[in-house]
């Protein structure tokens, strides 16, 4: 595992304490796990998405991520309805540790609740929790 | 097994080692009463010989094979086992009551699971298996629960043609977690009738071939029935010999395939022991309850066992595991694969045929003394038949002369009119059942 110093937390995304990542784009939002947590885990041989039209509320399971070491939970960091998921996630799921911010996306939700965008940490935020 | 008892010698320096005076101070942290005062209510010891004509005596009020003639199966089945099976299945080497899964030293028990596996694999026409369940009842308990997870549907269409025992275990699996069991009748040909069915938020189908009444089920009717509802189809058996001469239920589009194993060489017992094969197709791999075991490769290249998917079950899992309610009968299975290797491919189908020969005779001769057929659908080694009133008083009888003829299914089939279900495996000789014929010939 690296050190926080040498995974990358782009300033443009906001963060979850259960470590997803959000983008907002309009009245969407990109969802994915952070660098850290792909790093946490190591080689992600299976990834589990939710199917098109799922809603989801902030804090719900949205999915389960499968490295060689464990299973984990995807958590929602926003409420919101599926519009679409990473279906490229299916036969390469090692996109995940090689590009957690680009390629390895997971799903993209159209957002029920906005604001909830705000109340993510930004990364400044987030490397500091991770920095305990 | 080896048992080593400790000598008074090993006791005392046991507690000598610990700092305790006595085997009371030792346990003296049990709270009072939880521990039992006075004396246990046993006889005096008996020596050896003693003993061995002690049990040997409370062994004769069973009746039990090979000194009776068995027509009876319904969930538990009478094969001859080869005695090469228990030779080799009961070598030290395998009996551990640890489940050895540590790969740096139990490749043997790894392998034998993984050569169980695949031979299951063929023979039920799935993808993958697993290393094995408790009994075939808990296997299908477990493969209506992966169905569920796999639709994201809560109800499951059960068979009235399924073991009454299985249907039971499924009650106690389902009732808790508030999935709903739908019950389909059968037809009067002895097959799952699904005319009527409410398929509202279906997540399986689950059918038994052959079924409680020894029927073949049309399974691929019935996976089409359930695809189009979009319900997987889940296929028992309680004779899994059945499978070395029907059309394996993978190829007639079963989704699961659970049973009891037991007939691959494991005896009757009191009800087990058993194996609870389970099987999939691949997409369901990772709802796949229990162990799975897989051939890969070390650091040198050379081939060598693991078990794998393991990051879902409950020691790392521990209570969102794929099942917490599952173990592997791991010595159960190695013993089915010892039997399946030593009857080969050939054998199995020669002695499938065999025993529906037998059970065909028995049906057949027991229809000329008026004991006809209750359903005309095509069977195995079990049927059937509906027998005289009397019948019940012979049958007593019988069975002080060391014949077990039948099974009363009135209780679980009321609508049916005095019922038995019969078997014949190939353990009957036809001078057995010629016997048993001029008996109740009336």
């Amino acid at each position: 595992m690296k050190d926080i110093t040498e995974l990358r937390f782009p300033e443009n995304l906001r963060y979850a304490s259960d470590h997803e990542w959000a983008r907002r784009e309009a009245e969407e939002a990109v969802i994915g796990i952070s660098d850290y947590a792909q790093d946490q885990l190591g080689d992600v041989v299976y990834v589990e998405l939710p199917k098109v039209g799922a809603r989801f509320a902030k804090g719900d399971v949205f999915g389960t991520v499968e490295s060689v070491k464990a299973v984990s939970e995807l958590i929602a960091p926003l409420a919101g309805e599926v519009v679409a998921v990473n279906s490229a996630l299916e036969n390469t799921p090692d996109l995940v540790n090689s590009d957690p911010y680009g390629e390895g996306w997971m799903m993209r939700l159209r957002c029920t609740q906005p604001e909830q965008y705000d109340e993510l940490m930004t990364s400044g935020a987030y490397v500091a929790m991770l920095k305990g | 097994m080896r048992y080593f008892p400790h000598t008074e010698e090993d006791i005392r320096r046991m507690l000598e080692t610990i700092g305790v005076e006595s085997l009371d101070a030792l346990f003296s942290g049990v709270p009072p009463d939880c521990r039992s005062s006075g004396s246990m209510n046993l006889p005096d010891p008996l020596c050896e010989w003693e003993l061995d004509r002690k049990m040997d005596e409370m062994a004769g009020q069973n009746a039990a094979v090979p000194n009776l003639t068995l027509l009876l199966g319904a969930g538990r089945y009478h094969h001859h086992i080869p005695s090469i099976v228990p030779a080799l299945a009961n070598r030290s080497e395998f009996l551990t009551a640890y489940t050895p899964y540590q790969p740096e030293i139990s490749q043997g028990t790894l392998q034998a699971i993984y050569e169980y596996q695949t031979l299951a694999a063929r023979l039920m026409g799935m993808d993958v298996v697993t290393a094995s369940h408790y009994d075939g009842a808990t296997a299908l308990a477990e493969s209506l629960l992966m169905a569920v997870r796999k639709t994201g549907k809560s109800t499951v269409v059960v068979s009235r043609a399924i073991h009454p025992h299985f249907r039971q275990v499924i009650q106690t699996y389902l009732k808790p977690t508030g999935f709903v069991v739908v019950e389909a009748g059968f037809t009067d040909e002895g097959t799952t009738d699904l005319t009527g069915i409410d398929w509202t938020d279906a997540a399986a189908l689950a059918v038994q071939s052959p079924n409680f009444f020894g029927c073949v089920e049309p399974l691929s009717r019935h996976a089409d029935a359930a695809h189009g509802t979009g319900a997987l189809l889940v296929a028992s058996f309680t004779e899994a010999l059945s499978l070395g001469i029907l059309k394996n239920p993978g190829s007639q589009g079963a989704d699961i395939v659970a049973g009891e194993g037991q007939s691959f060489g494991l005896p009757m017992g009191f009800g087990g022991p058993g194996l609870g094969m389970l099987g999939a197709r691949q997409d369901l791999v990772r709802t796949l309850p229990g162990r799975l075991i897989g051939k890969t490769r070390d650091r040198n290249g050379n081939p060598g066992f693991v078990l794998t998917l393991a990051t879902r079950e409950q020691h790392i899992r521990r209570e969102k595991a794929t099942s917490n309610i599952c173990s592997n009968n791991g010595h159960c299975a190695l013993t089915a694969a010892i039997y399946l290797a030593t009857l080969g491919a050939e054998g199995l189908v020669r002695m499938a045929r065999t025993n529906h020969n037998k059970a065909a005779y028995l049906a057949e001769k027991l229809q000329e003394i008026g004991m006809p057929l209750v359903f005309s659908a095509p069977f195995f080694n079990e049927f059937v038949v509906q027998a005289p009133p009397r019948f019940e008083a012979v049958r007593r009888t019988l069975m002080e002369k060391g014949i077990l003829a039948g099974l009363s299914i009135q209780t679980h089939y009321p609508e049916l009119d005095n019922p038995y279900l019969f078997c014949a495996t190939e353990t009957v000789s036809r001078a057995e059942i010629d016997r048993f014929l001029a008996e109740v010939k009336p």
